[in-house]
């Protein structure tokens, strides 16, 4: 098993390294010189002189690329020059949105999808099984910007004034404050590190709320999740869905199922206690890589609800030609999607001998 | 049973059909399928025919031409639209326009945009996984691994990342989803291409002094097709998705091309006190693709082997 972890773990290296070298030519492919994209059209040539040398602009090209590397590996994610402040700042701020998005989604997925999928499975080609697949289907086909509008359309317009309401923008309403941990606490004099870690730590609202026993922050926050959590949720639903059904089905087919029947069990006991644990070894790795297209996803679910997540300060970035948040953003969310993707190959690995020993 | 059922059974079998007549002929027993065909070959009939079915042009504004307002909703006749009304079955967008010939013109833009970064990815990913599965060594560790780094990179993402650096503008949106789809073919390509190369026949053409040209497009090409069909139709619905959704954030098509995504792009902010203008698009958005979508999933249900068995058995 440590053996399989490390080879795992050696071969992620060389992606992270391919992918470190993909951001930093994003950044030196990029039309017109590095100066006056950054200073604007106006910048004089001994301004830009002075620029160039700063960054290391007037470098050999695999120079650049090494203090790209020692700059990353120091936590140094570059400056935004739209906002002169450090892209790593700007992350720290956006990041805990677009996780508490993430992981409801999420959540909502393999709650709901995994069930949905067993009874499929259990009562497979009935109407119960043709109606769940047939949403499944047009789960995955449907564009997550219209779903995320129609979903706002309808709970915000729709069901106006009625219980069903549900606010179609933003992270909190207005006059509601989720105050900061640091001040919850009183630990304002603590070390800076540990304020950045509560600093982070506060601005995922609904755990936050939970800690402090804040319960009217609490349900404001999750009623403004709730809409993009679902937008964001649907196609891994499906997904979940419909590889839970596939999977139990390949499983039923099985010679020791027709075993455990065999011995006189009922169809229950052996859908629950024999089928679902191997059936549900794919499903881990689905869940695991539609992570990757949830956070394709948030860029359009924030854009459309308004949250100040990551995927929308990347919009933002791209709009406003603020090349280093962009080459930040993609940097470390595509380090996060290969860390997920290494995480479900170990689970994967843990959860099923033959691939360890194989 | 009796020897003599068995072959009296042998003999009433019909004589073998080819390959490709038993897929069509499954894939028409198959109800998601034909949902699919239908759904399509409706959509490909208005792309054709979009500049006859359309009672409007759809890029040039109609103002001083009729008396209609912006962001006006549908109007219908059977619905009772007075009378003294123009008709317009999917209202007015932001800019003064007939949204129902947007949305027939959006067809055509629609389907071309999904064959041509399908066609592009596969050409250029069946080449990779090609050569990189014959090859192998040093080659084929080099393939993979760029392309492992291009998978690494959820694709929406890097196809934002690439028309980032390319200027926004439908023909680089296309041309970065087309590179972001390469690394799929190329690995779909490569799996049989493994399989395929260990084969008898292959051995017995490579004695006969085939070349490695010879041999790849011959032989194994021809016989590694079936998974990289599924995975090609599957691709073109993922291929359009991406599109509407890069349109959407302003870096696919330009105004004022009827494209659906880019149409519920300029408009979104009006959904409250104009939803037609993100309903039509989006539901026809929705249409495409899972049209692709059930015909890929019925396509892999008539070319998958292991269920041809079990059908047999």
């Amino acid at each position: 098993m440590y053996q399989y972890i490390a080879r795992r773990l050696l071969l992620a290296v060389p992606v992270l390294l391919g992918i470190l070298f993909v951001t930093f030519s994003m950044a030196r492919l990029l039309p017109g010189d590095p100066c006056r994209a950054a200073l604007g059209e106006r910048a004089t040539a001994k301004v830009c002189d002075a620029f160039m040398k700063r960054y290391g602009l007037d470098k050999p090209i695999y120079i650049q690329f090494g203090i790209y590397l020692r700059d990353v590996l120091q936590g140094d994610l570059g400056i935004s020059f739209r906002q002169g402040r450090s892209a790593v700042e700007i992350l720290a701020e956006r990041l805990p949105t677009t996780i508490e998005l993430a992981f409801s989604a999420m959540l909502f997925a393999t709650v709901v999808g995994i069930p949905l999928g067993i009874i499929s499975a259990y009562w497979h080609n009935s109407p119960i099984d043709v109606v769940t697949m047939i949403w499944a289907n047009i789960g995955v086909s449907m564009p997550v910007f219209v779903l995320g509008l129609l979903l706002e359309y309808t709970f915000a317009i729709l069901f106006k004034d009625t219980f069903l309401w549900l606010p179609p923008s933003g992270r909190l309403s207005s006059g509601v404050t989720i105050p900061h941990l640091t001040a919850t606490w009183k630990l304002e004099n603590s070390s800076p590190a540990l304020i950045g870690v509560l600093d982070f730590v506060s601005r995922l609202y609904i755990f936050n709320s939970l800690v402090t026993g804040n319960w009217k922050a609490l349900g404001d926050a999750l009623r403004h999740l709730l809409l993009p959590a679902l937008a964001v949720g649907t196609i891994p639903l499906a997904i979940v869905a419909r590889m839970t059904r596939s999977s139990i089905l390949d499983v039923l087919g099985l010679d020791y199922i027709r075993t455990a029947r065999a011995k006189g069990l009922n169809m229950s006991s052996v859908v629950f206690k024999h089928a679902l644990r191997n059936a549900l070894l794919p499903v881990v790795t689905i869940i695991g890589l539609s992570l990757g297209g949830l956070l394709s996803g948030a860029v359009l679910t924030e854009t459309v609800f308004n949250l100040p997540g990551i995927g929308r300060s990347l919009f933002e970035a791209i709009t406003a030609r603020d090349y280093t948040v962009v080459q930040a953003f993609t940097l470390v969310v595509a380090v996060f999607y290969v860390a997920i993707n290494l995480i479900v190959d170990l689970l994967y690995a843990f959860l099923d001998p033959r691939i360890r020993l194989g | 049973m009796q020897t003599d059922d068995l072959i009296f059974e042998r003999e009433a079998l019909p004589p073998e059909e080819s390959k490709w007549r038993v897929t069509i002929r499954r894939l028409f027993r198959n109800r998601s399928s034909i949902v699919g065909l239908v759904i399509l070959t409706v959509l490909t009939f208005i792309a054709i025919f979009a500049p006859l079915l359309s009672p409007y042009n759809p890029v040039k504004p109609l103002i001083g031409k009729e008396n209609v307002k912006k962001r006006e909703g549908p109007c219908i006749r059977l619905l009772g639209c007075p009378a003294d009304k123009p008709e317009h079955y999917f209202g007015i967008d932001g800019n003064v326009r007939d949204v129902f010939s947007r949305v027939l013109f959006g067809a055509r833009l629609s389907l071309v945009i999904g064959f041509t970064t399908v066609v592009f990815a596969v050409i250029i990913g069946t080449f990779l996984g090609l050569v990189s599965g014959f090859m192998g060594g040093w080659l084929d560790n080099t393939i993979m691994r760029v392309l492992d780094v291009l998978l690494a990179f959820p694709s929406l993402l890097l196809a934002i990342a690439i028309v980032t650096v390319l200027g926004p503008g439908l023909i680089n949106a296309l041309l970065a989803i087309g590179i972001v789809s390469i690394p799929t073919y190329a690995r779909v390509t490569r799996a049989s291409v493994l399989l395929i190369k260990e084969l008898d026949y292959v051995s017995a053409s490579t004695a006969l002094g085939a070349s490695d040209a010879y041999l790849m497009l011959r032989h194994i090409l021809p016989n590694s097709l079936t998974p990289l069909i599924v995975q090609a139709t599957l691709g073109i619905a993922t291929a359009i998705l991406d599109a509407a959704a890069l349109s959407f954030l302003g870096l696919g098509a330009q105004h004022p091309t009827p494209e659906w995504g880019l149409m519920v792009g300029q408009e979104y902010k009006n959904v409250f006190n104009a939803p037609h203008l993100t309903f039509f698009p989006g539901i026809a958005l929705m249409l495409v693709v899972l049209s692709f979508n059930l015909l890929g999933d019925g396509l892999r249900d008539a070319l998958d082997p292991r269920l041809a068995q079990r059908l047999k058995v």
